[in-house]
């Protein structure tokens, strides 16, 4: 339980998918211009990373991993390779549903979000989750948590983006930098003010 | 020819049409440094107030006079002692005296190395303080001046104050190159890419301090940068307090008021809290500084602090310590008085300045309690808050306004 909780802080803070990683930048950078926009895109991000990242656990664990498919009584099939191309699939397809949803119930949502909604399909911040899964071979409880938390991360540093560029409005910035020079920079001392995390050990 | 007559003179040359237009802000700057402004308001809305923005930089510049004071004091102080440590302070070797220009210069002025004598203590920190101003108010000041002239704003006061706090934030012992470094990181990037000041989103002299922190931590962090004195090795109280509690600051001859007037390691001007408080107190009375914002960043250090005492912790003895050492120690009051209380990068709202500074409040002690990377937190702390400043500030407004909404259905 407690191994759980410090992941939760972990992925939220210190291991900040789009502010320590760098993941995700092209939504970050895009759809942070309004913070309820990107608020409800953290959102959507949340809630397609809490649903991906546990399902590609359980097709890793169930389908891919070696030895896996014994309960089919395939013994000694490795279909790792698969990983990649399974989980995309997995993430298309909940952003599709996803999607509808939205469409359906919040209307307003789903104009703002506009074309980065099905981007999220390819939103490195999403796939990153899932990668980490594999690679720091979280359980099916961990890659639950990490999925939520990492994706309140995310949400968290753009919504913080969105009300710094909200406030930065009213500064005058040099022509050549407006527009997404600024928000680089922006980007990067924003990361500085988050070095306050690095080197926590949960 | 009096000085009046003498700017009217040459003003025609700097204004539309004049061969020096492009020079009008070198011209503002000076003028507008000897006399008031002449400009004045056209359009509403008029502020009846005498407290410009002027004045409010030269205010805060003013509240920092006994933190000067007290770097001067306390630098020499740490260096005559870690002398007289050393064996050093009464050696009349000439060798050893044109090893360094400030003993040549103190030798040859007959000031003794003597940590007993006030004067003598303020006049060696002063041989580190000021260089390390001077390059600041210079790199600094070329690169205000050079964004005025080309982006055809007025040079401001505000850099006044960033080159002061600036240079009370950073170790004694700061190579020369580094401080111009971090300034120009700082007034740049931190500052006039976002359009001057008031523009801003952190604290520029903030950024220039972290900038160095994490591009030469090697010169920034650790025991020996403290006290510029070579072979002397002195940890800061935090860093005591990191590894064996705040117990163990007794065995290193730290009491709480030796931390509470500053006689110990430390940044140049961050040492003291009294000065620090002093200042603040000044700066509330004038009503430049928000006491929302002290009071929210006192109640988050307070609260947290108090609820890890608390909890405790077997392993980590920074869980023990009380707030009214947090309080003394580190940046805290440096910080909580001249970075905390900056209207610009902190929260607007006045319900968004208690959240604002409870949260660093919060941050500062997690940091130095629970990042074991960091024994000081405040400098992070406050550029943390900042960062989450405008948000606070959002969801304050829309709280005002869901509010107001529900009183008039």
């Amino acid at each position: 339980m407690e191994g759980l909780v410090s992941l939760f802080v972990k992925a939220i803070f210190i291991e900040n998918l789009a502010l320590s990683f760098f993941l995700g930048m092209c939504t970050f950078l895009a759809v942070s211009k309004k913070i309820e926009t990107a608020l409800g895109l953290g959102i959507s991000v949340t809630v397609v990373q809490a649903i991906t990242v546990p399902a590609n656990n359980l097709i890793l664990t169930y389908l891919l991993n070696d030895g896996a498919l014994a309960w089919a009584g395939l013994e000694g099939v490795d279909l790792r390779f698969l990983g990649l191309i399974s989980y995309i699939g997995v993430i298309a397809a909940i952003v599709q549903i996803l999607e509808m949803i939205l469409d359906r119930f919040f209307p307003a949502l789903y104009n703002a979000l506009g074309i980065f909604l099905p981007l999220i399909t390819v939103n490195c911040a999403i796939l990153g989750g899932s990668l980490f899964m594999v690679e720091r071979n979280y359980d099916f409880a961990e890659s639950t948590v990490y999925g939520i938390s990492s994706g309140i991360g995310w949400a968290l540093a753009i919504t913080c983006m969105a009300g710094v560029r909200e406030k930065l409005k009213y500064s005058d910035v040099p022509g050549g930098l407006r527009g997404l020079g600024i928000t680089f920079i922006t980007a990067g001392l924003m990361a500085m003010g988050f070095m306050a995390f690095s080197g926590v050990k949960l | 020819m009096g000085l009046r007559s003498f700017f009217d003179k040459i003003e025609p040359n700097f204004l539309k049409g004049g061969k020096l237009e492009k020079y009008y802000a070198l011209y503002e700057m000076v003028e507008s440094f000897v006399y008031t402004q002449k400009t004045v308001t056209t359009v509403a809305p008029h502020a009846r107030d005498y407290v410009d923005l002027k004045r409010v930089m030269s205010y805060v510049v003013l509240a920092t006079v006994p933190c000067i004071l007290m770097a001067f004091y306390n630098t020499g102080l740490q260096s005559n002692m870690a002398l007289q440590g050393l064996g050093l302070s009464d050696k009349t070797d000439w060798v050893f005296f044109s090893s360094d220009w400030r003993l040549f210069l103190l030798t040859m002025l007959g000031i003794p190395l003597d940590s007993t004598n006030v004067l003598a203590n303020m006049a060696h920190g002063m041989l580190y303080f000021l260089p390390i101003y001077a390059v600041t108010l210079i790199v600094g000041g070329t690169w205000e001046v050079i964004f005025a002239v080309v982006r055809g704003h007025e040079v401001n006061e505000g850099f006044l104050v960033t080159s002061m706090l600036y240079t009370l934030i950073l170790p004694a012992s700061s190579p020369l190159w580094q401080v111009a470094l971090g300034i120009s990181f700082g007034v740049v990037l931190g500052k006039e890419v976002f359009g001057g000041t008031g523009k801003n989103f952190l604290n520029p002299a903030l950024v220039g301090r972290a900038f160095l922190y994490f591009a030469y931590p090697a010169s920034m962090s650790g025991d020996t940068i403290w006290t510029p004195v070579d072979g002397f090795s002195g940890a800061t109280a935090l860093g005591i307090t990191a590894l064996d509690g705040h117990e163990a600051l007794a065995a290193a001859d730290i009491t709480w008021m030796d931390a509470f007037i500053g006689t110990i390691q430390g940044s140049l001007g961050e040492t003291s809290a009294i000065a620090a408080f002093i200042g603040g107190a000044f700066l509330i009375y004038t009503r430049i500084a928000n006491w929302r914002l002290i009071v929210g960043c006192l109640i988050g250090m307070i609260g947290f602090s108090t609820l890890l005492n608390w909890i405790g912790s077997d392993t980590n003895p920074m869980f023990a310590m009380p707030w009214h050492w947090h309080l003394v120690l580190g940046g805290y009051a440096f910080g909580l008085v001249f970075m905390v209380t900056e209207p610009v990068s902190g929260a607007m709202t006045n319900t968004g300045r208690f959240y604002y500074g409870a949260l660093i409040g919060f941050m500062v002690v997690m940091i130095r309690v629970v990042n074991p990377a960091f024994p000081e937190g405040m400098m992070l702390a406050i550029l943390f808050g900042n960062i989450f400043a405008p948000l606070i500030d959002y969801f304050v407004v829309k709280a005002n306004i869901k509010r107001r909404a529900a009183r008039h259905v």
